[in-house]
């Protein structure tokens, strides 16, 4: 397993992460019990747990800080609108994004992509043309385009995976041609772990004269990200993958794209000016935040970009690098377990499959040991197809999780083995 | 409660090996059950002969308790009248979900009181169940049934 694709500053991996410190941090971590056996939650992938530092933050916000933002003349709605841009602005150093309008909170990344299939797909794309992902996709990044296909008679293109779980990138590059809109594609795929070689693949969609998307909810909390960089057109995260709450999620759009898309939503917050015959949007990025927006949760979301940075980014990968190596081989060390995203390049997250146990059934057992990990599809049903598999367990890791973590896992996996040999 | 009370041998031999896998050649009746959440997905084919199940098969791609309950289910049901197969229905499906009580009243599933357990694991109800409300949707000649929206245990149960 090779060391995930971070910039590693001088010195970092000579101040390894202190994990039970960290785990301290976590009060859920220690709070709870599941049959009475200590909590091993390995269900990052689908959720990560918050931090005191965001939950105190998200405290000191109802308790001395909300008001509705924008518009108010009086102390609390100043003081939360404050509060609110700041957040947008954390949000913009955390991805170096060129400016804080760049950015745009959405509710999650289902949201986020809906906003550009509509703002961008719907104004852009007609009959015809075509649309490429790739086989990895969780559905959030697979529906939205198919129904702007079923709308538009457009034509969605899949790029093939390996038996790795990695994108075959001479096939990804033989899908563009004339009639090529738009890409979008994951940074790393939920089901499997799959690093997709986003830079590569921003290449050469630019190349081509297409935008790309990337879905990075799987991604920012694993490693660094800056959107500069990478020279992507839109990128796409969630709060509550990376220790913040629910309810927010973040769109990262070059501003020359986001100006010249549609609104997605239609109401307040969004408009210059009203009158019954026309209206006039606002400047972006507010033209995409309608509505009153999640306000508490995208304060509390900087809260936790600001955790993750003190803590390090290179210095949580490289832990995680360090427990994907060791469940990895231990699992593999199972007879009859069978891992499910062999990739070179891979985030912490582990789907398996032991012997033709149903992943349900191994999920459930594992509860019972205080284990926490996904079953099912996660879904990405088109992965399980091709993999032939209906659905996997999968243990994906965050950097409170630890070695003895791991261990408890595998022997969990062990006693469902043994029930049902 | 812990899921390990619920596998429990009788449980785990008819997961292992499956009475009446497969389908029933001459079948009369038949339906397609998918449980979308957890990818269970059963076909359960019949024969039926003067209103009663001469022949039952299933076969299908689903987790242990999918199983172990539609195994049961076809060595319960075969030779039954169809009134007889859709009490039973409705009574596994109250017990599933909580609704009856099987230490005490009256009731006609014998065995089958081994999935009782399984209304305290809410994310393995639907598992249970899927073979039942298959079998009834094949007795009324529905073609496929879903554990969501309109065929939720938790919705009509």
């Amino acid at each position: 397993m090779s060391a995930l694709p971070v910039q590693t500053s001088p010195g970092a991996l000579a101040a390894p992460l202190d994990v039970e410190r960290i785990r301290a941090d976590f009060p859920i971590l220690s709070a709870v019990r599941v049959n009475g056996k200590p909590l091993a939650y390995l269900d990052n992938g689908a959720s990560s747990q918050m931090p005191r530092q965001v939950i105190d933050r998200l405290v000191r916000y109802q308790t001395h800080e909300h008001a509705n933002i924008h518009r108010g003349v009086h102390y609390l709605t100043a003081t939360a609108t404050a509060a609110f841009e700041a957040a947008r602005a954390t949000v913009q150093r955390f991805l170096n994004a060129r400016e804080d309008r760049e950015i745009v909170f959405t509710s999650n990344v289902t949201d986020s992509i809906n906003l550009v299939a509509h703002g961008y797909g719907r104004a852009f794309i007609g009959a015809g043309d075509e649309i490429i992902i790739t086989h990895l996709e969780h559905h959030a990044n697979i529906v939205p385009w198919q129904m702007l296909c079923e709308e538009k008679g457009a034509k969605l293109r899949v790029a093939p995976i390996n038996d790795a779980g990695e994108v075959i990138m001479e096939e990804f590059e033989k899908l563009f041609g004339p009639r090529t809109r738009f890409v979008s594609v994951t940074h790393v795929a939920n089901a499997l772990g799959t690093i997709n070689p986003v830079r590569r693949m921003v290449e050469i969609a630019h190349r081509h004269g297409v935008p790309i998307m990337i879905d990075g909810a799987q991604a920012v909390q694993h490693m660094a990200v800056d959107v500069q960089a990478l020279d992507c057109d839109f990128y796409a995260f969630t709060g509550h993958k990376v220790f913040g709450p629910t309810g927010v999620g973040v769109l990262y759009g070059k501003a020359a794209l986001l100006e010249k898309m549609r609104p997605f939503r239609g109401g307040g917050d969004m408009i210059l000016s009203v009158t019954f015959e026309k209206t006039t949007y606002n400047a972006i990025p507010y033209k995409f935040e309608a509505g009153t927006p999640p306000i508490a949760q995208a304060i509390a979301l900087a809260a936790a970009l600001d955790y993750v940075k003190d803590v390090g980014i290179d210095r949580i990968a490289a832990h995680e690098s360090e427990l994907l190596r060791y469940a990895t081989e231990s699992l593999h060390a199972i007879s009859d377990v069978r891992i499910i995203g062999t990739a070179k390049e891979k985030a912490s997250v582990l789907s398996f499959n032991v012997g033709d146990i149903h992943p349900h059934d191994v999920g459930s057992l594992l509860n019972d040991d205080g284990v926490a990990v996904r079953t099912g599809h996660h879904c990405a049903q088109p992965v399980m197809d091709r993999f032939g598999v209906p659905a996997t367990a999968r243990a994906s890791f965050a950097f409170y999780n630890t070695l003895a973590e791991v261990d408890q896992l595998v022997a969990s996996v062990r006693r469902v083995q043994k029930l049902f040999a | 409660m812990e899921s390990t009370q619920l596998y429990q041998e009788i449980i785990l031999d008819h997961n292992k090996k499956p009475r009446n896998w497969g389908k029933v050649e001459d079948c009369t009746h038949t339906s397609e059950g998918l449980n979308p959440l957890c990818g269970d997905h059963i076909w359960v084919t019949l024969k039926v002969v003067d209103d009663a199940i001469q022949s039952v098969a299933f076969e299908g791609t689903s987790c242990a308790i999918c199983k172990a309950s539609a195994s049961m289910m076809t060595t319960t049901v075969k030779g039954k009248r169809l009134t007889e197969a859709e009490a039973l229905v409705q009574e596994f499906r109250e017990m599933a979900t909580g609704k009856l009580d099987v230490s005490g009243g009256e009731h006609h599933l014998g065995r089958l009181t081994v999935f009782a357990g399984v209304k305290d694991l809410p994310s393995r109800v639907k598992c249970a169940i899927l073979p039942w409300h298959t079998l009834h949707a094949a007795i009324a000649k529905e073609a496929t049934i879903s554990t969501e929206g309109e065929h939720d245990p938790f919705a009509n149960a």
